[in-house]
Order: structure tokens, then sequence, then C-alpha cells
């Protein structure tokens, strides 16, 4: 008898007393009375208490703040379908120069990736109340490898795409995507239980909420 | 769904690192005696455990959350087979592979084939306890394999040559300076003015492991969720070490134990909700990575799946234990249990420790596996881990349950009445009336006497000698509550010198009442 069938019949032989599966009782939040401003100040609330840095901007002025942030980085890397409004202009160096662009098609290497400095994406939804950050892998967003070697993170988040709590954000999720939840940057808390920001993901997540 | 047919089969147990080499008693009364772990374990569940209520009082509907959890996860198991199936299907649609492994040896021996397969000798993993659980890591180094472990606290056990603690926090157990001289000692290019501060100690095994995962072929994770409608797998972590592993080699090969499945995607909205907040106190882990198959042009080209029984199946056929496989592995149970927080997590000998592991590793391994039967006794069932749990797993009530099962068996197996058999039989004699109860409190005093000057019974005589072989019992008094109490208050209708309230002289009436009813 193969393994699988073998396991399947012990399984239904241990159920044989044919326990009935019941109801799930949902009386749980799903959905938050939050209006717009009142999501945008919890998702600051809880992204700095992970010691993320934040700023919320008029969509207008955020190509100017990644130029800022980006100005000590030697390199940085965009997904091919980053909103080509954020960086353009005189800061931002032509590809090839300062400037990478990785997609599913022309991937960086790895040891491409270990080479720069910061990383600029979009996301997909992000959770006020736990302060997470939902990438999905769409083209604003690229591939998972990107947003995870380099040591610097800068995460535009549209207003329009905050969340209340979790259960609505997971509601607007394609499950099948690629995803990635990020609450804060990486972190480790394995020696004395002391908090130590950036072990092996990115050191330093930026975040500019986009109004 | 398909209706079993077959015979009933008898349960098969699990195998690899579910047994202690010894009883907890024994390993309990050495751990004891390590005064620095005690003071480390102390300093870390108070930690986590205070940070946890904090978050979870956050939560208004923290309650129905609990009930949707368990809820979810009874269901699970009522409807395993179909699930599994659900899940099998949906994820080999999407390019994965799934295997299936009876026990440990089975599961060993897959992975490491798969891993030959690529040709590759080392391989970074991502803590997890199924992995730990079939010892897959010394199976891989006998077959010239090397497995590096990347969670800095798996990392720090694996320098040391040691074994985790703690299911969440493995290295609980040492301080930071230990772990500075673990990593002078251990890692290869330490730097010698490396300091005791955990930034520092952190920098340092991302260097040391960076290499390690910009190279890897071929990586080994466990999953914490499977959602069956989707076929999607889900890893919780917060270091990016879980991510590194997940998405840069070309190979990834998952081990899980099949009562990890949820039925849907929106089961997802509850158990990332419980989670992080039992685990390790905080909203929501640093990252979560979910993948379902193999995504073009994202993440490993091979993407495989060991569906782990190793005993599961028995746990499952017991129906009162079989809720202990709800376990979400949040922790939340260790850190609140008095026991564990006192005899740290090597005492259980499993790679489950703790009041989960006091029920789980018996249900994985029968009862009678004598290395395992002692653990239900190791809790003083206070209920503090029931409480904690996320999911609700009445751990108490499976304790006392298995604790009957023991003594069935143990009765099974011999024909003469056990001193325990003797001391209940007398003990109920004793308890089921006031008269006697007070008559054989009359030789208290007995005990004063074996205590000795210092008040303190080092040593109790046959079966009870298990209990003084850890700690000490103080003499018992000099009269009983119930002298005591007739002397201060010389009964309500004598109206002794301190009047008795209302209440008391219910209860002596009460008392009278017994001792008639029992006809004494
Ligand atoms: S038994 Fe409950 S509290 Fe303990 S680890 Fe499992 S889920 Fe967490």
């Amino acid at each position: 008898m193969s393994a699988r069938e073998d396991i399947l019949g012990r399984i239904r032989s241990a159920l044989r007393d044919a326990p009935v599966a019941p109801q799930i009782p949902r009386a749980y939040r799903t959905s938050s009375e939050l209006d717009h401003d009142a999501l945008i100040h919890l998702l600051v609330d809880r992204l700095v208490d992970y010691k993320a840095r934040v700023c919320v901007l008029d969509a207008a002025e955020v190509p100017e703040r990644i130029a800022e942030l980006l100005a000590d980085a030697r390199s940085y890397v965009i997904p091919a379908g980053l909103d080509p409004d954020w960086t353009a202009g005189p800061h931002f160096a032509p590809d090839g120069d300062r400037r990478r662009v990785d997609s599913v098609s022309a991937p960086l290497t790895v040891a491409e990736l270990d080479g720069v400095d910061a990383v600029v994406t979009g996301s997909a939804v992000a959770v006020a109340e736990t302060g997470t950050i939902i990438l999905d892998g769409s083209p604003n967003q690229g591939r998972r490898a990107i947003s995870l070697v380099p040591d610097y993170h800068i995460c535009v988040v549209n207003a329009a795409d905050i969340a209340g709590i979790l259960p609505e954000a997971l509601r607007r999720i394609d499950g099948t995507r690629p995803l990635t939840m990020i609450s804060g940057p990486s972190a480790t808390s394995d020696i004395e239980l002391e908090r130590v920001e950036g072990v092996h993901g990115p050191r330093i997540l930026d975040v500019i909420i986009a109004r | 769904m398909s209706t079993f047919l077959g015979m009933p089969s008898l349960p098969v147990f699990g195998t690899g690192n579910l047994h202690a080499a010894e009883s907890f008693p024994t390993a309990a009364h050495r751990e004891l005696g390590n005064a620095q772990l005690r003071a480390n374990l102390g300093h870390a569940t108070h930690t986590i455990r205070d940070k946890r209520l904090q978050v979870v009082s956050e939560l208004p509907d923290w309650e129905q959350l609990r009930d949707a959890g368990s809820a979810i996860k009874e269901s699970v198991m009522a409807r395993l087979p179909e699930l599994l199936e659900q899940f099998e299907q949906n994820f080999t649609a999407r390019g994965g592979v799934i295997h299936w492994a009876r026990d440990a040896g089975e599961a060993n021996d897959i992975v490491a084939g798969l891993i030959r397969d690529t040709g590759e000798t080392e391989v970074v993993k991502v803590k997890s306890m199924a992995t730990q659980e079939i010892g897959l890591n010394e199976y891989l180094e006998e077959q010239g394999i090397t497995a590096f472990e990347t969670d800095l606290a798996e990392l720090i056990v694996q320098l040391d040559h040691d074994k985790p603690s703690h299911i969440l926090v493995p290295a609980i157990h040492k301080n930071r300076t230990e772990i500075r001289d673990i990593f002078l000692r251990e890692m290869p290019g330490a730097d010698p003015a490396l300091t005791d501060n955990p930034a520092v100690l952190a920098m340092a095994a991302r260097a040391h492991l960076r290499r390690k995962f910009l190279t890897a072929k071929v990586a080994v994770s466990g999953a914490n969720f499977a959602l069956a409608d989707s076929g999607t797998l889900a890893v919780v972590e917060s270091e990016g070490n879980g991510r590194m592993c997940l998405t840069l080699p070309e190979t990834l090969i998952t081990v899980m134990g099949v009562e990890k499945l949820l039925p849907t995607w929106q089961d997802l909205e509850v158990f990332m909700q419980l989670l992080p907040r039992s685990s390790t106190g905080e909203r929501m882990n640093p990252y979560t990575s979910l993948w379902t198959g193999v995504t073009d042009g994202d993440g490993p080209r091979n993407v495989h799946l060991v569906l782990l029984d190793n005993g599961r199946s028995a746990a499952l056929a017991d129906e009162m234990g079989r809720s202990a496989l709800h376990c979400i592995r949040c922790s939340a149970c260790m850190n609140v249990c008095p026991v564990y927080e006192r005899t740290g997590g090597h005492a259980y000998g499993s790679t489950y420790p703790g009041p989960i592991g006091a029920i789980l590793s018996p249900l994985l391994t029968g009862i009678e596996s004598e290395e395992n039967s002692s653990l239900p006794y190791a809790s003083s069932l206070c209920g503090a881990c029931y409480d904690a749990c996320p999911v609700k797993i009445n751990i108490p009530d499976i304790l006392v349950h298995l604790r009957s099962v023991d003594v069935d068996s143990k009765r099974g197996k011999k024909k003469l009445p056990s001193q325990m058999d003797v001391g209940m039989k007398a003990a109920s004699w004793a308890l089921s009336s006031g008269k006697r109860l007070g008559l054989v409190e009359k030789g208290l005093p007995l005990g004063r006497l074996a205590a000795g000057p210092d008040h303190k019974i080092t040593k109790l005589p046959g079966i009870a000698a298990g209990w003084t072989q850890s700690r000490d019992i103080p003499a018992p008094p000099q009269k009983s509550f119930r002298d005591w109490w007739a002397k201060e208050h010389h009964g309500p209708e004598t109206g002794g010198t301190n009047a008795p309230a209302r209440g008391t002289a219910r209860a002596d009436a009460h008392l009278n009442a017994q001792d008639k009813e029992d006809g004494a």
C-alpha cells in the first residue's frame, strides 16, 4: 500500500466515531468603523511602534521624498511596474547607472541584488490595526527577492489601500499570489527577549503613505 | 467525501525525537539544580507573558477569535481526509509536488533523496518543529548533507551542540554572555572583540549566514498553515531568514504535519490574529510568507511538500485527546506554566515541551512509551495553559484523561494492586467522611516527628518518594484545621470568644449533616 493510502486509511480509521464538523462561529470583527484619517493615523502609530520610519504626504510630494531618501544610496532597485512618476525627475539616475530595474522577464541575480543599497516598491494592501503591509508580487511590487536582499526598503502605501483590520485586508487579496506580509523591519528577540532590528531582511523600512 | 469501509486499524505511533532519554522526574530533578537556567527562563517567560496579555487585551473580539479558531480546528480534524485530498489537488495543480511520510524515518528518507537529486550537499533551514521532531538534521549529517539552521536561536543551539528548550525561542535558556562565548568558540571568523550586546551578536549572525543565504540552492522549511481551498502554504517568522530560504533557492522542501491544514483562505484571518499575539506578544510578526505551488519567475522552481503522519493519526484516534492536534505551536501555554518555568524545556525530553508537550508527546508515541508516560503528571493542573491557549485546547482535562489511560494500561500489565491503588483506596476511605478524616488527622504530629528539627520532610518512602525527589515538604502543622477551628470557635451553640459569622455556623451545620449522612 502506498504511504498516501496508508495514512489516509489510518486517519479514516481514527475517525470511526464520525465526529461532526461544527458550525464555525464567526462573531469576531470583520470590519472596522474607522474613517480615512483615523486609518492613516492608526497605521502610522503602529508602524512607528515597530521602528519603521513613516511619513504621510500628498501624492504629488512622493517623488521628491523618495529622491531625498535615496540621496545616500549608491544604487537602488525598482520593479519594472513601479509608478513611473515616483522616480521621474532630475534626482533619479537613468537606468543602468545608479538605478537597476528588475522584472520577471529580466531578473537581477541574487549577487546583483546583494550589491544594491536600497529598493523602492509599491504595496497591495496595508492593515492599520497591526501595522502590516502586504506585497502580492504585482508589477509595482516586483519579485519577492527585491524587497528582501537590499538593506533598505522604501515602501509606498496608497492611503486608499489601507484596511482597518486583518480580515478586511485579506479579503482584498488573492491568496494564490506569492505574498509577503511585512510589519516593520526584520527583527529578532532571540537573545534575552531584547528586540534587535535588522537581522537578515532589510534593516531599515521607510514607509511613505500617499494621500 | 469517501467513506472508510476497511477494517479499523490499530493506531500506529510516531518515532523520532518524541521520546525522552529519561523520564520527566529524573530530568526535572537535574534541571532544577540549574539556577542560571531558572533565572533566564523566569525572566523570559514573564516578559513574553506580560506582552501577550497587553496585546491580547487590545482586541475587543479576542474570545470570539478563540471560539472561531477552536471550531475551525475541530472541523479540520473531523474532515481531515477530505481536506488533505483537496489540498493535495490544489497544491499539485500549481506545480507543487506532494510526498506522504508515515513516520520520521520515511520523512527523513524522502527529504534526503530530494536533496541528493539536486546534487547539493548543503541546505539552509528555516526553524521548524516538524523537522526537529523527525531528527532531520542528524539524519542528513549521516548522509553527508550539512543543514544550516538560520533562525538566530536555532543557530545558537546548533553551534552549541545543544537542544532547543522552547518551541518559539529555542535558546531561551541561554543568556547573552553564554551566547557570546558560543559564537567565539564555534563561529568561524568571529570577531575576538565580540561583545555580549544583543545587537552586536545579531549582526555577527547576519554576517555568518549571509553568504549561505545568497548561494544556497536548496532550502528546507516547515509550515505554519496550509489552506486546503487554495493549496497555499504559510510561514510566520521575524528575522527574514524564512523569506531568504523560501524565495532565494531553486528547490524548496517543506515538511509539515497533516494536522496543520485550515479549510479556507478566510480561516487565515482568524489564525493570523491568534498566532502572533499568543506567541511573541506582538500585534503581528515582522514577516509572513505565503506561496501556492510554483510562481513563474518568483521564488523556487521546485517546490515539494512532505506530509507527515508520525503518530498524528494515533492521536486523532483518541477521542478525548485529539484536540491536542489543534495546537498552532504558539508557545503561550509554556510561558504561563509554573512547572515549565522551573524545569525548562529539556526536562520534557520530547521536541514538544511544556503543557502541550505533556499531552501531545504521549499521544503521538502512545502512553505505553515508558519515557513519556510520566509527562501527564508533570503539571499542577492549575489551568493557566487552558486560559492562554488561543485555540482553547483543554490541556488540564486531557492531562487527567491521559493519567487515567496510563493507570489503566499499567494496571492491565500487573495483577497485584500497586502502592498507588492502596494509597488511593485509603484516601477515598478517609476523605469520604468527616469523622474518618478527623481520625486520620490525629496522626499529623507523627509527620512532624518525621520532619525533624528543620520542619522539612526530604524523603518519603515507597511510591511517595517521587514527590520528594525534587522538593521538600514542609512538616504538617501541629494540629489539624478542624481541631484549630473547634478550639478557636467552640461552635455556634457554645458562643465561643470569637463569635462566629453566619457563614461559619452554616459550615459547621453542613459538616455535622455530612457526618450524619455517612451514618458515622
Ligand atoms: S497548546 Fe495552545 S497555547 Fe500551547 S502551544 Fe499549542 S496553541 Fe499555543
